[in-house]
């Protein structure tokens, strides 16, 4: 039954996915079609991002300066990071509302035992990191045992860990990092060299461009229905052409830092996770339907687990980042608005709170959003009484415009 | 009815507590058969296939798969059989397309998921069953009542079943969709597989069963073959009377519903 059939590509040509595969007209149709019957994917961050753009640019002529988009990036890595595990538990139809605690608990017991206790740097990265892999790994215990919605577990567990982390920094309440401390130079000062940005960039699509085209081949070979090369080499050369505009614009000042590299590297690795691992489509599953997933054999439990792990591991990476950006662990270290950014990065870029839908770019369009707003806000002169309402707003926006398409995608039954 | 009957039950009893939910039930099925299973409700035909599925042990009696007599422990167990059970909920992930649902819980993968493979075969298997579904790369959100039930059917293909049991696999659907799963019902009778339907529907058991095994209050109350049996007959059956107001009423409008 391996001989390619004339009538498998014949019914599968019937279909406006694969057609939308063929030529540019049908990608640029599909697209369209699939956005107007709610399917919006990154559409609505990429136009709101489009207007924060133009409005504060408009108020401010340093907003799309090369040097304040540079800073904007750097800032978004930490927050950027922990939002990242907010969308694998938002995937499964749960929530951590403690990453904040735990990405300041992190930050705190590094610094004490960086600076405090003078354990080698990778030790103490090694140590606060572990501390966020057991919270987590006590969350799905409580959660797979006793039915504790994650909502409450993580409401105790955000006062618990700030607690926790008041404690261990003692009374002093802040612990400064050493400057020349590896953590510090890579969180404020090391930077891509330019020739090695353009090179990365150039990797980037062509690797899309390669993988692409493998695919398209092995499909071929089994007589199923491929993207066209023409749509491949246009989705490649876009991709091509866009980021060496954005990496040449930001060398224009002191260029693409690490800590962003970082965080997208992260953001592909989650991505390929989700999308090509059985574990990723059983998380997904999980958020479909949690009674289909464990009728299909797959241990629910142990993808509950998995991404609260990820998710409470994932904040305690973010947590020393943030510390390494203003080489400093303190009392405020994750309080404030990271809890609620990171959730509100993950929504606004478009994974759904209802579970099963979203996807790892979500994390990185969603904090763009937000930092873009702050970044603004903070150019403006405004103090942060209205960042934090212009946020709130913008989150319950996105909420909206989550609920609204979801409405209209099972009008139009596209689930 | 010639070959050696694929699944063979002997005086299956089942009790929850004081309840007797089975009592001393027999049924067979043969490769290549369809035995509808009818009967009122609370008649037992739920306990029966989940004692087959193997969701409840029996009490007592004998199951006898392929000649050999067995004890299904466990849902796995009756997988591994060779049971093969689509619950009226069907279990599918809305927000999956096609091939994931298919594969769910048994991806094809090297070092990541083949999807190319799982694709080719979904389409083998779909195309195996007749079966009309406009792509494999939607999310079963997209699919009507009808082309689930089929995707459901088609996963339950995957694990090569000697047996498969629906549960009202009609129920809630359309006419265009109930006939394209009646189609699918002999679809598989066709590749050789034995088939328990669950049924309320008196046409559509006529129109795709073999036999028809009433069973009532939990106990066996006749089976016929399909061809010479008469609605009423089956209808006062399933009652138990075979002259009172509900089978007159039950036949009469059965009867129009045929003219």
């Amino acid at each position: 039954m391996n001989e390619p059939s004339s009538t498998t590509i014949a019914r599968e040509l019937e279909d406006q996915s694969v057609r939308e595969q063929q030529d540019l007209r049908g990608l640029l149709s599909g697209t369209w079609g699939r956005i107007r019957s709610g399917d919006l994917g990154a559409f609505p961050v990429l136009v709101g991002l489009v207007i924060i753009a133009v409005i504060f640019q408009s108020l401010n002529s340093n907003f799309l300066s090369s040097a304040n988009l540079v800073n904007l990036l750097l800032q978004s890595a930490a927050v950027g990071v922990i939002s990242l595990g907010i969308v694998c538990v938002l995937l499964v139809g749960q929530i951590d509302l403690s990453v904040g605690s735990v990405s300041g608990l992190a930050a705190a017991v590094f610094a004490t035992l960086f600076v405090k206790e003078g354990w080698p740097l990778v030790l103490a990265v090694v140590g606060a990191v572990a501390v966020g892999l057991v919270i987590g790994w006590v969350y799905g215990q409580i959660f797979n045992r006793f039915g504790v919605p994650s909502f409450v577990i993580t409401l105790g567990g955000l006062l618990g860990f700030l607690g926790l982390q008041l404690f261990v920094l003692g009374p002093s309440g802040t612990i400064n990092l050493p400057y020349d401390s590896w953590l510090v130079q890579f969180g404020q000062l090391s930077f891509v060299p330019a020739w090695l940005s353009y090179v990365l960039v150039v990797v980037a699509s062509g690797g899309y461009f390669v993988s692409q085209w493998l695919l398209a081949r092995e499909r071929r070979r089994r007589g199923l229905v491929a993207k066209s090369v023409q749509v491949m080499a246009v989705q490649a050369g876009v991709l091509l052409v866009a980021l060496l505009f954005a990496v040449w614009y930001l060398n224009q000042s002191r260029g693409v830092g690490w800590m962003f590299v970082f965080f997208v590297a992260l953001v592909l690795v989650m991505h390929y996770a989700l999308t090509r691992t059985s574990w990723g489509r059983h998380v997904y599953a999980v958020g479909g339907s949690v009674e289909a997933a464990r009728r299909a054999g797959i241990n629910v439990r142990r993808i509950y687990t998995s991404v609260f792990v990820i998710c409470s591991t994932l904040a305690a990476v973010g947590g020393l980042l943030a510390a390494g950006r203003i080489a400093a662990a303190s009392q405020s270290s994750g309080t404030g608005d990271v809890n609620l950014n990171a959730i509100a990065a993950a929504v606004i870029g478009g994974t759904s709170l209802f579970g099963g839908r979203g996807s790892a770019f979500s994390a990185l369009l969603g904090i763009l959003v937000i930092q873009a707003i702050s970044s603004g806000l903070i150019l403006l002169n405004l103090n942060s009484s209205l960042r934090f309402m212009v946020t709130g707003a913008v989150l319950v926006l996105a909420v909206m415009v989550d609920s609204l398409s979801r409405r209209s995608r099972s009008e139009h039954g596209r689930g | 009815m010639s070959s050696r009957p694929v699944i063979q039950l002997r005086g299956v009893s089942k009790s929850f507590g004081a309840v007797a939910a089975l009592t001393d039930v027999d049924l067979e099925v043969s490769a290549g058969e369809v035995l509808a299973l009818v009967g009122d409700n609370g008649a037992g035909k739920s306990t029966l296939v989940k004692t087959l599925a193997g969701v409840h042990a029996p009490d007592s009696g004998t199951i006898e798969f392929l000649g050999d007599e067995v004890t299904i422990p466990g849902p796995n167990a009756a997988l591994n059989l060779g049971i093969a059970t689509v619950f009226q909920d069907l279990a599918l992930c809305d927000n999956l397309d096609v091939v994931s649902n298919l594969f769910l819980g048994s991806e094809i993968r090297g070092t990541r998921l083949n999807e190319v493979e799982m694709e080719v075969r979904s389409w083998e298997l779909l195309r195996q069953l007749s079966a009309k579904i406009p792509s494999v790369r939607i999310p079963i959100a997209s699919l009507s009542g009808g082309q689930r039930q089929t995707v459901a059917i088609a996963r339950s293909l995957l694990r090569d079943p000697k047996l498969i049991i629906l549960d009202e696999p009609t129920a809630a659907l359309g006419v265009e969709q109930t006939a394209e799963v009646l189609n699918l019902v002999e679809r598989l009778r066709e590749n050789g597989l034995a088939v328990i339907m669950i049924s309320h529907n008196m046409a559509d058991v006529r129109a795709v069963a073999d036999r028809v095994s009433v069973l009532r209050l939990g106990r066996n109350n006749g089976t016929f073959a399909v061809a010479d049996v008469s609605q009423e007959d089956i209808v006062s059956a399933i009652t138990g009377a075979t002259d009172n107001a509900a089978s007159r009423r039950i036949a009469a409008s059965t009867r129009t519903e045929q003219e």
